[in-house]
């Protein structure tokens, strides 16, 4: 695009924004501010989830399609570990831990065999998700499952300015999801399977000429991957509830928040995960009946002027 | 590209783009064009096979069986269309297919509170079938700018957007709810929701279908497509428009899916948000998978499987596995097949046969279902 179309689509984008935000602000402050912060609380969620299936696909150009299903199994191991133990904390490691040696069982005894089938291996992890909805349905049955937050982000926080009271545990969802956000930057930037992992999403085999495992890369990836899944299980068990169905919907909000940030990488993860809570909630404030034709939009958009997403990068 | 790719688009295509041209260079005489296969004695034992099974199979089987399996595997053949001759993936067939019938419900009559027009079938069904159409090329429009795996994804989104579009739409989709009670018309005395008459209804449309993309995919459009799902590179470079072409492929694809997806619809008697949801969007990628994309009739083989088991696994197993069950034969036909049930007998008939055929489709029989 020219700098002149660029100027031009920011205009496009940035009049009706600022437009709707100086509306907003003077209309009803409050509920422009609470919108706000359970936008970006919410992307932090989607960030915690997207980012896991964007890491997988970026190294493996696997799109993962059972990673909903990680995410329901995460949350609801996370649940029963609470559950049995009382501790919040256990239940997020034991989330992360159950989906991620599930992820890891999945690359080790099935992916492994299918190097460069993208097509067959996206068909695999349609079946793993079938089947893993069910066996949780089996298993665990169809009625909600909610955890309670810990009991030191239990409750409002009060004398906030402008919302005057907010959810402890909500707002905290945005610390957790720039931490995991920042963790998962130094690792990929600052250790050396980071390192690794980076060079094979830039070239695998020179990356396996260079002596490097690439399977035992493979697998760590995958793992972490699944694992991100299982802890943004456990953490939107609070939140959000946990029921079948929910898989789909966590799937189909990491689909878009990587179609339109871009596919295998973190940060555009992070701007599509920002745009599609923040759309979503505002959408569910000010237009509650077309708020998933929001979603649709910017999707459509997206794709119209960036076909490999804000920071997608040609395959 | 390997070279062994190479050489297959280039077996593919060479004839086929020449033949229409020597006519009118006038060097050799023109080779008999055919349409189609000829007719074998297989062809002709299907045929009568299909034309008699109502006669003695019970109701059940010529309604829930029979007629099932047909308006499912139009619906399948509309993707096998576009994955098995343009290699592409679109898990959106199900939402077009949806679609038709929401529109046939609203123009025409349904249980509903008063949102149906109640427009005659002559009018609804022509009507939604066009705006299946047009639905399914805008589709094709936004999912061809992207390929293989970034399709499925995209074309999923759509699919599940337009899943919670008509949950949470009440003035045009009525909601969760969605239309109950959409039947076909009675027309020349005959009700055509009975049994038998809903059977050669549906197919009647199956065989049209089947017939209508065999012969496509013999037209300079069918080949044309073929050469771009092998290599859309040098189809570019030939001078082929392979966006346009995607897209008219989705267009067709799209027709397919309305005519599927008014029987389906009428076969259920109603269309719910249910019914365009991820479960039976994948549910098509299954049958289409199940049957194998290498041949259209993939499509019908596959449905009739899925209807057998979705009617009689429930009978092995428990009643509420039926998702585990189909859940566990696709994972196993993807893993151990690399084109379904047709990529067995594939194998099968080859190690029993050397004898090559010279039609497209089995040209590209070495290909997996799409790339």
């Amino acid at each position: 695009m020219t700098p002149v179309w660029k100027g031009f689509g920011a205009l496009l984008i940035g009049i009706p924004i600022l437009a709707f935000t100086a509306w907003g602000l003077q209309d009803n402050p409050r509920l422009f501010a609470v919108t706000l912060l359970n936008g970006l609380t919410l992307a932090a969620l989607y960030f915690i989830v997207a980012s896991g299936f964007t890491l997988v696909f970026g190294l493996m150009r696997n799109v993962n399609l059972a990673h909903g299903s990680l995410y329901l199994l995460g949350g609801y191991l996370g649940f029963f570990t609470a559950q049995v133990t009382g501790s919040w904390l256990l239940a997020l490691a034991a989330g992360f831990a159950a989906a991620a040696v599930v992820g890891l069982a999945m690359q080790v005894s099935i992916f492994r065999f299918m190097p460069g089938q993208d097509l067959r291996q996206t068909m695999v992890t349609i079946g793993l998700s079938i089947v893993i909805a069910d066996l949780l349905l089996w298993a665990i049955g169809a009625q909600v499952h909610q955890m309670s937050p810990p009991a030191w982000l239990d409750g409002p926080l009060r004398g906030l300015p402008v919302i005057r009271a907010y959810s402890t545990y909500r707002l905290s969802l945005l610390p957790m999801g720039i931490a995991i956000g920042v963790a998962l930057w130094l690792f990929l930037n600052r250790t050396r399977v980071g390192m690794m992992i980076r060079a094979g999403v830039d070239d695998r085999v020179m990356l396996a000429a260079a002596g490097v495992n690439v399977n035992l890369v493979f697998a760590t990836t995958f793992a972490i991957g699944a694992g991100l899944a299982g802890l943004g299980g456990v953490i939107g068990a609070v939140e959000l509830s946990m029921v079948p169905g929910e898989d789909t919907r966590l799937l189909l909000t990491s689909l878009v928040v990587v179609i339109v940030g871009g596919m295998g990488s973190v940060v555009g993860a992070a701007i599509g995960a920002a745009i599609l809570g923040l759309a979503e909630t505002y959408g569910l404030a000010y237009a509650p009946t077309y708020s998933v034709v929001f979603t649709f939009v910017i999707l459509v958009l997206v794709l119209a002027f960036r076909p490999r997403g804000i920071l997608g990068r040609p395959a | 590209m390997s070279a062994a790719n190479w050489r297959g688009a280039m077996n593919v295509q060479a004839p086929r783009a020449v033949a229409p041209e020597s006519p009118r260079a006038g060097v050799a005489p023109p080779p008999p064009r055919r349409f189609s296969n000829p007719v074998r004695a297989r062809h002709v034992v299907v045929l009568a096979l299909l034309l008699a099974y109502p006669w003695f199979a019970t109701p059940f089987f010529t309604f829930q069986i029979g007629a099932q399996a047909l308006a499912l595997g139009l619906i399948a053949l509309s993707l096998t269309f576009l994955g098995g001759s343009g290699g592409m993936i679109s898990l959106a067939q199900m939402t077009v297919a949806g679609l038709a019938g929401y529109m046939v419900a609203i123009f025409g009559s349904a249980a509903t509170d008063g949102a149906n027009l109640g427009w005659p079938w002559w009018l609804a069904v022509p009507l939604g079938m066009i705006i299946a159409v047009v639905a399914a090329t805008f589709i094709g429009w936004l999912s061809v700018r992207t390929e293989g795996i970034y399709t499925i994804m995209i074309t999923l989104a759509i699919g599940v957007g337009f899943h919670y579009l008509a949950v949470q739409n009440y003035a045009v989709f009525n909601g969760f709810q969605g239309m109950q009670k959409v039947f076909p018309p009675t027309l020349a005395g005959i009700y055509w929701r009975a049994p038998v008459p809903f059977y050669y209804l549906t197919l009647a449309w199956a065989l049209a279908g089947y017939l209508f993309v065999m012969y496509l995919l013999r037209t300079p459009f069918g080949i044309a497509l073929q050469g771009i799902r092998d290599n859309p590179r040098r189809m570019h470079a030939l001078g082929f428009n392979v966006t346009a072409h995607r897209v008219a492929a989705y267009a067709v694809a799209g027709a397919l899916a309305a005519v599927g997806g008014v029987l389906f619809t009428w076969y259920n008697g109603l269309v719910t948000p249910g019914s365009v949801g991820t479960g039976w969007l994948i549910n098509i990628l299954i049958i289409a998978v199940l049957g194998g994309m290498r041949h259209p009739v993939g499509a019908f083989l596959g449905a009739i499987v899925f209807v057998l088991l979705q009617n009689f696994a429930i009978d092995v197993f428990d009643r509420e596995r039926f998702n585990l069950v189909i859940g566990v034969v696709f994972l196993v036909i993807v893993l151990f097949s690399r084109d379904g049930l047709l990529g067995w007998w594939a194998a099968l008939s080859a190690r029993m046969s050397t004898q090559r055929g010279g039609t497209p489709w089995r040209a590209a029989s070495g290909r997996s279902y799409a790339r």
